[in-house]
């Protein structure tokens, strides 16, 4: 269908960007539209109006410094996920990036856009909660950091004010020496995660895990840290014993209920599933004497 | 207005807010006031008369509206026209030569019987042109290649000839 009816403005300045949300509690903004606009043409969104925020100065680009990757409100993700620096660092990005919707979509959607976006089953915000990133909001009033896990509230539901712009996310690079892994299940590549899970971990010279870090989307109304098995597997050596252990005590954080895509119990089994395969796979990514290979 | 009122008179355009457009259209500077809700696609058919690009769902799933936005393959139906303001924009029109002769890709489609219907084919050829223009390594792989194809769907040939129309381009390409 076509969109309804909308105010449109096209500022090229941060602070006239945040004056027309300001002035307009029922505005929002438009960055690549990849999710805003099918929501608009099914008429499933309703804005009064669109603040078009690309011709805004200094939203483009990315910045690799100091150990983190710097991503300015209008990087596409295929921009992101095509970066030579963001390989280096932290090489999970691009290997989630593969799953986030098709190449065309990935050319025109943004990353921080998915992140406002919030689906519960989206990639991009699994990845930002899963290493702890933050995000930079600029309202009328001053510019604030969140924290990722603070970010996403609810279903669609972030900490972001109507009248602030995400201006950028950062995103730590991986420590030296360790392993990653994402994968998920969905009823055809591409789609929407029905369970995506995320994994980090490095070892010690004995073998033994910590820093185990993994996160989880699909399963609940917002992207969830695993904490209770990252705690079960820290210290372990990764045993078939340890990865049962941690899958029992994954099990309380699916609280997404039946819905017409599966069942609470089948997200359940994909969850433990895909914890022992990724938790398996960043484990003989991870360098055992502490340094990148 | 009551809904069962009928109405006196049905404007002959709406009364949305318009807006000025300036942007490349296959190399050719084109300049329009528009609706603010006038979608890409609608504009290159409507405005443009270019109806090469191809309107199947409307909401990103399908690809027949994929055209290169900046040199990027993107949907024409998930872009505003106002969006597309200074940007440039290539569609299937541009893609056989003056002379008609067809491009690799289009040629490729010929030879492997990669089209039955053709709705979805001017979507898949900017899409697969977008992805050869890219530095990034091929992966000629079926996997790859499927992967390459995802956001195009087809609802007559099936892939299969498809595919073996991406790998034929890459040949006629020297991209193997």
């Amino acid at each position: 269908m076509k969109p309804p009816l909308f105010a449109y403005r096209a500022p090229t300045t941060i602070d006239d960007a945040v004056r027309f949300l300001a002035e307009d509690t029922d505005a929002v903004v438009l960055a690549g539209g990849q999710s805003l606009m099918p929501a608009m043409n099914f008429r499933a969104a309703n804005p009064s109006m669109l603040v078009d925020i690309q011709h805004v100065a200094g939203l483009k680009g990315i910045v690799v410094e100091n150990g983190r990757i710097v991503v300015k409100a209008m990087t596409r993700h295929r921009e992101l996920e095509l970066d030579p620096d963001v390989r280096r660092v932290n090489p999970l990005v691009a290997e989630i990036m593969q799953h986030v919707a098709h190449i065309p979509i990935r050319n025109r959607g943004t990353v921080v856009g998915s992140l406002c976006h919030a689906d519960p089953s989206a990639e991009m915000p699994l990845l930002f909660v899963l290493l702890e990133g933050t995000l930079v909001a600029k309202g009328v009033t001053g510019t604030r950091s969140i924290e990722a896990a603070a970010f996403f509230q609810s279903f669609l539901t972030t900490a972001r004010r109507q009248d602030e712009i995400v201006i950028e996310a950062h995103l730590p690079a991986l420590p030296a020496g360790a392993g990653w892994a994402f994968d998920e299940v969905t009823r055809r590549h591409g789609d929407y995660a029905l369970v995506g899970v995320g994994c980090v971990l490095e070892r010690d010279g004995s073998g033994r895990a910590r820093g185990v870090r993994l996160a989880a989307c699909g399963i609940a109304d917002r992207p969830v840290r695993l904490a209770a098995a990252e705690a079960v597997l820290n210290g372990t050596t990764l045993a078939p014993a340890d990865l049962d252990a941690a899958v029992r005590a994954s099990a309380d954080a699916v609280t997404q209920a039946d819905d017409m895509n599966t069942s609470a119990s089948f997200r359940r089994r994909a969850l433990g599933t895909l914890i022992r395969r990724l938790v398996h796979t960043a484990s003989l990514r991870a360098a055992r004497n502490g340094t990148r290979q | 207005m009551s809904r069962t009122e009928i109405r006196p008179l049905i404007p002959e355009r709406s009364e949305d807010p318009r807006s000025e457009v300036a942007l490349t259209v296959n190399g050719q500077a084109v300049r329009r006031t528009v609706s603010v809700r006038m979608l890409l696609s609608d504009f290159l058919r409507y405005e443009l008369g270019l109806t090469g690009t191809h309107v199947g769902c409307e909401h990103g799933v399908c690809g027949c509206c994929t055209v290169h936005i900046d040199g990027k393959a993107g949907r024409s139906c998930l872009t505003l026209a106002v969006q597309a303001n200074g940007c440039n924009i290539r569609t299937i029109e541009s893609v056989a030569g003056e002379d008609g002769l067809l491009h690799p890709i289009q040629q490729a489609f010929k030879e492997c019987h990669a089209l039955q219907c053709g709705y979805c084919t001017p979507g898949m050829v900017m899409n697969i042109l977008s992805r050869f223009q890219e530095p990034e390594p091929l992966d000629l792989s079926e996997e790859g290649i499927r992967d390459i194809l995802s956001g195009n769907l087809c609802r007559c040939t099936g892939y299969i000839n498809i595919i073996a129309a991406v790998r034929r381009a890459a040949e006629l390409l020297g991209r193997e």
